[in-house]
């Protein structure tokens, strides 16, 4: 199926490398500190709960909520003109971080705050995936 | 040296603003100064200092001194916390002049985002370059461009929890747009009914067209002196009695809730006990207004009402003309101009000398002023009086 505009698709760099290569094998990779034990996102060098420069890798349980959620009706970009509406939703994950992502497997309408989710991950370009949430059931 | 004047603001500039084509920022930015200047009755030469807010398309940088033929300054630097800054560079003109490193400080904000041919949105937050990388990749993957979308999902959670709904939100963009019917430099005149903005198409839900700010192009300048120095000046001067800010943090953090509190709770705590009033002596509040939820969110943590109560707090339309809380009286950015937090300052301005025309609020012996920047990641809190004390 062709399409006249695509959606941007991210390119990993260095310092997001590990997360990329996580959702390419279905994982949601995220930063852990070995110093005081919490999660944190997007990517950086240093913890910014402690500051401490001990951040590995991890993988999450990609479960989580729904904290909110818009639906986008504005197209801002030619990729998303067949998509409107289409929601952006900011997910809180068990381990404490918090996500900007979008839900699927779901109508619009029948998105709730505080719904439980998970993970899924789509292709958004040649190699690359991108997690994205979906209800759980029951 | 609680309750004394931080500064004073002697000169104020406003440019015709929204659609005009053609002109730089700067030279916006030399219209709205050479306004100011005779506003004063000062001239180039008496300008020593020069705060320029830094905006989005980046062409404001510390290079305009030049093109605007500027010499021999002793403070020149270019600010940015986003929407928040003017409060910035009012701390930092006011804590130079009294620290004696300069006298006369311009403040100014220029933009000109908008062209002929794209929309406002596309015009101010649409896609620049693609692909991004990493997580700036990411975010766009996701169709999160700009600000609408973080505001109306901060607009969303404020609705999920205290029950806040789109009349609290339409009645704040109604009486804006009374008060910009008043102004001479509002953009948007035509009449607006609570019907008009139900109406009005989806931004981004849960946040229409009307609860959404303008985009402009055109300029702010401020003149900001010494209090002794001011008395000597062409017009009332308008004193700084108290400043703060507050960055509260990544409102990504799931320690954060930008629903729940902004930064307008500690900077305006801060700022009232600098000023030595209280919220009951506003006569008046010039808040920042990207969109309908942020007065409403900044009411509350200035704590004009409890948390959560903004949304009934407003349904009155004590905002509006005639109200108990006249706010935003020259429309704001939702109908006046979008020049940032130069929106609700020039206006504080305005109000503060008594020079509001039909749209003077009857109590201005202090008035109010918020910035707001980012996702609600910066604020500034400023209190102006025609009076030398709290």
């Amino acid at each position: 199926m062709s399409q006249p505009a695509t959606k941007p698709v991210p390119v990993p760099d260095e310092i997001s490398a590990p997360f990329f290569a996580g959702t390419r094998e279905g994982k949601l990779m995220l930063q852990h500190c070995t110093a005081c034990g919490t999660w944190s996102f997007p990517v950086r060098e240093r913890c910014p709960h402690c500051f401490a420069a001990k951040l590995e890798w991890r993988q999450s349980s990609g479960r989580g909520t729904l904290y909110t959620f818009t639906i986008m009706h504005q197209v801002m970009n030619p990729g998303f003109a067949s998509s409107v509406p289409y929601n952006v939703a900011q997910v809180d994950l068990e381990e404490g971080v918090r996500m900007v992502s979008n839900v699927v497997g779901i109508d619009n309408k029948a998105l709730r705050v505080g719904m439980k989710l998970e993970a899924v991950f789509e292709v958004a370009g040649e190699d690359v995936r991108i997690p994205k949430f979906r209800p759980v059931a029951g | 040296m609680a309750n004394q004047p931080k500064g004073a603001i002697v000169g104020l500039g406003v440019t015709p603003m929204g659609k005009i084509y053609g002109r730089r920022a700067v030279d916006f930015a030399a219209e709205a100064i050479a306004l100011a200047l005779d506003d004063a009755g000062l001239t180039k030469a008496d300008i020593d200092g020069l705060l320029i807010n830094a905006n989005i398309p980046g062409d404001m940088d510390v290079r305009s001194q030049m093109v605007l033929g500027f010499e021999n300054l002793t403070l020149v630097n270019v600010m940015s916390a986003y929407g928040s800054t003017a409060g910035s560079m009012m701390q930092y003109a006011c804590m130079a002049i009294r620290e004696g490193l300069v006298k006369t400080v311009v403040l100014v904000y220029a933009d000109a985002p908008l062209t002929p041919s794209r929309g406002a949105g596309q015009s101010y937050a649409g896609p620049h370059r693609f692909p991004l990388g990493g997580m700036a990749g990411l975010r766009a993957a996701y169709g999160d461009f700009g600000a609408n979308p973080a505001y109306a999902m901060a607009a969303r959670r404020h609705m999920h929890l205290y029950g806040t709904t789109e009349d609290h939100f339409g009645i704040i963009a109604v009486g804006q747009r009374k008060w910009a019917q008043m102004s001479p430099w509002a953009q948007m005149k035509a009449p607006m009914t609570m019907e008009d903005h139900h109406n009005s198409r989806w931004i981004a839900e849960p946040l229409r067209l009307f609860d959404c700010c303008l985009v402009s192009n055109g300029a702010v300048a401020l003149i900001v002196t010494s209090t002794e120095r001011a008395r000597d000046l062409k017009q009332p001067s308008v004193n700084v009695l108290g400043y703060a800010q507050c960055a509260p943090g990544d409102n990504l953090s799931t320690a954060r809730h930008p629903a729940v509190e902004t930064g307008a709770k500690r900077s305006g705590e801060m700022a009232f006990r600098m000023a030595g009033i209280t919220r009951d002596d506003i006569g008046t509040c010039q808040l920042y207004d990207c969109y309908t939820y942020t007065v409403l969110v900044t009411l509350e943590d200035y704590g004009f009402c409890p948390k959560g109560e903004g949304g009934p707090f407003v349904a009155d339309g004590k905002l509006g003309p005639g109200g108990a809380l006249p706010t935003n009286t020259g429309g704001g950015q939702l109908s006046g101009y979008y020049m940032w937090a130069f929106t609700p300052l020039s206006e504080a301005v305005v109000q503060a000398r008594g020079q509001g025309g039909e749209r003077q609020v009857p109590r201005n012996d202090f008035v109010l002023v918020s910035g707001n920047g980012g996702i609600l990641n910066y604020h500034s809190t400023m209190i102006l009086s025609p009076h030398a004390s709290g």
